[in-house]
């Protein structure tokens, strides 16, 4: 038997090469351990803190400097794109189509009323007016929203920043800091206009730097005063509120300790989100008219404000205007349990699903010591053995996943719409959480659902019967996944009847879908 | 007792086939002699995961056959007897248009047929088969596309866009040659044998992915149960066929529409139970024989200036494995139908089935040549000059003549 046929037995019959393998393995114990643990390393690096190995990834050298290195360049989360128009200046257009859709729709209202009260010209007057009378005209209709071309451009910028990382840890914090302090599109047209903006002017600039900036950001961004319902938050003892049945909305206030700072159960009352709801009040977007300022910027409205003095946490606030909510906001991001509900959400993301509570309380140290230096969290994380010592367990959630397919075969999408499909389709659309809780980080049980997995199959083969011109399946297994990766899987690519089962397989592999 | 004992013919190395004395004659390619009335019909279909030649069409005749392909062996008799392609030589029984057409003289068989590649590596076998490149890896076109460009221009059939069907073009016609694709929906769906191979890896090594894909597949197939009692299990495999066949048909049928086209059918590698006259094999070939009869009654008229050709990477062992199914091999099977052919015959030079005559002593040996027959079928039928097929279309195939009498003067 020759040596190829040998080999091929080998492979063909999987039991015995099994065997074979192992035998193989044990002999080169010692030399081989440490190489791969290194490799290993690298992979981990590209998959629990990055978003995926592009093909030609270098793979040499510390993967933890090189990580250190994607934190060292403190205005990497930006994007700075000609094409992509500030909070007021995207919101402006919103007003605007708006307004001209209103004025459209009177117009044609009162055309209709005109006729309908003259004496019925013919039998047609008699008719009810067709569903296109009721409509702007055909070519107002066509028209895109600019909230929904905005959108598109958003998107497309956010996928080509990740895509483009060289390893995707800014990027992956970029993403865990937005899901935390989450939008939501569905929302409203403002939302829907302002999410991307919201991330890139509320969260990329300080997703490398305090997170007490981060929050104040947050909170005065008009896509979240929109969204937590705080633009129509009114004192009741304000001017306004004394010239208007309108009040105080709690909504901003609650998540703010709910979810944003202090987490759930973490000590505060009732009394608190109540309190803080009339210190935030008149935090407020700039409508059409310009009164308080530019349209569709952030605003302080002191006729809706609420004049008294508040007491959160057992803290008197006093001042006057928004510095009363910004010294508010500046003790809860130094609040203790803020430091415990940001480590434990962050070790769960990145780590483990269940993530080892020494590793949560060195975290949370560093955040507190470092009062809440979002580069030290992140580099914290990096350093500690724990969180590279830990399996990798946790299911990559479904932007990981379609980022990570775009990476391992290359491409940048051209156009964001498969990418927002697949999002969709696989229960993460983009900046449309379910409520302003955000995805899971929870990744087992949210993403490896019955449904779950069967879309997934279903977009993999989709998305590996489009690739044309990649490389070798095998050679791109070992390039995107290590040397680690399990005999398994290697003999599943390698033996696959196409090449797009081959990349389907590769896409769906243990190794691809966890992290 | 040997095998020269049953052998039915004198010499071993033999055409196989009577029509061996006319293939001199049809040297005049009938696009030359009647220029201007011909508008023929090209359609590749490339079968990927490589085909059982040996249980697609049986060598019964050979005495070697029966045992070395064990329980998926065809014969002539029992409950599923293979149909008669000639003495020595039956058809699958899951193929019945093909044996039709085969009768009316409408289609043939070459046997023991694979480019030159040796290795068994899918991906490279098909890069072979569909670039017409020396080698794997060269990937930027295929041979059908060249043979569009290499074409004169103001022809018809380079004047129309080649059609290439399924959610990706087949390499066989990407290239320079402008394209027109066409898909029928649920095409790209995951097949069967993606969610077989997937579930064994996960079963191997991810037992919460595959208890979670499991569930979710179950929901599905009860849902689609009861949703449409139509289709049966695998059924739905020969159906999609069908359905690409019948939409590049039509768009192939009509006058301004692509002269060339081609499709690609996955799930061939039958490594476990494979079937024989019955079975997971024979399902596909049903479904590739549904293909057929989709393209001869939908291109109507045109059918008989058409030639569909079916091949596929390379051919599987000859001897059957531990499950029922059978490994990467070498020579295998090309199927052509179409009325354009001189068909009603197998053309093979058969190598035989002792172990000696064996291709690394496991797999049916190839005697000829596959690219001489697509060769062939370019010269007579497209009108391609041997030169032009030797330079851009198979480069470095000067060696291998294009088959001469496939296409009907």
């Amino acid at each position: 038997m020759s040596a190829a046929l040998a080999n091929l037995c080998v492979r063909v019959h999987l039991p015995v090469n099994l065997v074979g393998v192992n035998y193989v393995r044990r002999g080169a114990l010692t030399t081989e351990r440490t190489m791969v643990a290194a490799e290993g390393a690298w992979t981990l690096a590209f998959n629990r803190f990055g978003l995926g190995a592009r093909p030609g990834a270098v793979r040499s050298g510390d993967p933890r400097q090189a990580l250190f290195a994607e934190l060292a360049a403190k205005e990497g989360a930006r994007i700075d794109r000609s094409d992509l128009s500030s909070t007021p200046k995207i919101l402006q257009a919103v007003y605007d189509d708006d307004w001209r859709r209103k004025q459209e729709r009177d117009r044609q209202d009162a055309a209709r009323l005109a006729t309908l009260a003259m004496p019925a010209p013919s039998v047609a007057a008699l008719l009810p007016p067709s569903p296109l009378d009721a409509a702007p005209p055909p070519s107002m209709m066509s028209e895109p929203r600019p909230e929904q071309q905005v959108f598109r451009a958003e998107a497309q910028a956010r996928l080509g920043q990740a895509c483009s990382a060289p390893i995707g840890l800014v990027e992956r914090l970029t993403a865990f800091w937005s899901n935390h302090f989450c939008v939501s599109v569905a929302k409203s047209g403002i939302c829907r206009a302002a999410a991307g903006a919201f991330e890139r002017e509320a969260i990329r600039p300080h997703a490398l730097g305090r997170f007490a900036d981060m929050l104040r950001a947050v909170e005065q961004h008009p896509a979240m005063l929109n969204f937590l319902d705080n633009a129509q938050s009114i004192g009741p003892n304000s001017i306004a509120g004394h010239n208007n049945h309108a009040g105080l909305n709690e909504n901003l206030a609650r998540e703010i300790l709910e979810l944003h700072t202090m987490g759930v159960g973490s000590g505060y009352s009732q009394a608190d989100v109540t309190q803080l709801a009339t210190i935030l009040t008149g935090w407020t977007i700039v409508g059409r008219d310009g009164k308080l300022g530019e349209p569709g910027a952030f605003a302080f409205n002191p006729n809706a404000h609420e004049p008294l003095a508040a007491t959160v946490r057992g803290r008197l606030y006093v001042e006057d205007g928004v510095a009363q909510g910004e010294s508010a906001l500046a003790d809860l991001a130094r609040e203790p349990a803020t430091a415990e509900h940001i480590a434990t959400k962050f070790a769960r993301h990145f780590v483990a699903d269940a993530p080892d509570p020494a590793l949560v309380a060195r975290l949370a140290k560093t955040f507190r010591d470092s009062d809440g230096d979002l580069a030290a969290l992140a580099r914290a994380l990096v350093a500690d053995d724990a969180a590279w010592r830990t399996p990798a367990a946790k299911v990559r959630n479904p932007w990981e996943l379609t980022v990570a397919a775009y990476r391992a075969f290359g491409r940048s999408p051209s156009d964001p719409g498969p990418a927002l499909a697949s999002l969709d389709l696989l229960g993460m659309p983009l900046w449309r959480p379910g409520g302003p809780n955000g995805f899971s980080d929870d990744s087992v049980a949210v993403w490896a659902s019955p449904e779950g997995m069967k879309t997934r199959v279903e977009l993999a083969a989709r998305f590996a019967g489009q690739i044309k011109d990649a490389p070798r399946p095998t050679a791109l297994l070992e390039d995107v996944l290590g040397p680690t990766v399990s005999s398994a899987t290697r003999e599943a690519v390698a033996r696959a009847e196409t090449r797009e089962q081959a990349y389907a397989l590769l896409i769906l592999s243990p190794e691809f879908q966890r992290r | 007792m040997t095998a020269a004992d049953f052998w039915p013919h004198p010499s071993r190395r033999q055409i196989l086939t009577a029509a061996g004395a006319t293939f001199a004659a049809a040297t005049i390619p009938r696009w030359a002699s009647a220029a201007g009335a011909r508008d023929p019909r090209l359609v590749v279909v490339v079968l990927r995961g490589a085909l059982d030649g040996l249980s697609a069409v049986a060598p019964i005749g050979d005495p070697g056959y029966a045992d070395l392909h064990g329980a998926l062996a065809l014969r002539w008799d029992g409950p599923h007897p293979a149909l008669r392609l000639g003495d020595f030589f039956g058809l699958n029984p899951a193929m019945v248009n093909f044996a039709r057409l085969y009768d009316a003289k409408q289609a043939l068989v070459v046997h023991a047929t694979a480019t030159d590649y040796r290795e068994r590596s899918h991906f490279d076998g098909q890069d072979v088969l569909e670039s017409g490149m020396p080698g794997p890896g060269r990937v930027d076109s295929g041979w059908l596309n060249r043979a569009v460009t290499a074409l004169p221009a103001g022809e018809r059939v380079g004047g129309a866009r080649a059609l290439a069907v399924g959610a990706t073009a087949p390499l066989v016609i990407r290239g320079p040659a402008p394209i027109l694709g066409w898909a029928p929906s649920g095409l790209a769906a995951p097949t069967d044998d993606l969610l077989a191979r997937l579930m064994d890896l996960y079963d191997h090594s991810d037992p919460v992915l595959a208890k979670a894909l499991q569930a979710g597949l179950d929901t599905d197939r009860l849902a689609n149960r009861q949703g449409m009692d139509a289709l049966k299990p695998g059924g739905d495999v020969a159906l999609l066929m069908r359905k690409a066949a019948e939409g590049a048909a039509r768009l192939m049928a009509v006058d301004d529409g692509p002269r060339v086209g081609a499709l690609a059918f996955d799930g061939w590698d039958t490594h476990a139970n494979e079937g024989g006259a019955t079975g997971r094999l024979a399902q596909l070939l049903g479904g590739l024989d549904g293909a057929f009869a989709a393209f001869e009654s939908e291109l109507g008229p045109r059918w008989n200036d058409t030639v569909v050709v079916a091949i596929t990477e390379f051919g599987r062992t000859a001897r059957i494995n531990g499950t029922v199914g059978t490994d990467h091999g070498t020579a295998t099977v090309a199927f052509l139908a179409g009325g354009a052919l001189v068909g009603g015959r197998v053309v093979a030079d058969w190598p035989g089935l002792e172990v000696a005559d064996l291709y690394e002593s496991r797999d049916l040996r190839p005697t000829t040549d596959l690219r001489a027959m697509l060769k062939g079928v370019l010269a007579e039928h497209l009108g391609l000059s041997a030169e032009t097929l030797a330079r851009s279309v198979f480069p470095d195939t000067l060696g291998v003549a294009p088959m001469k009498g496939l296409i009907a003067v």
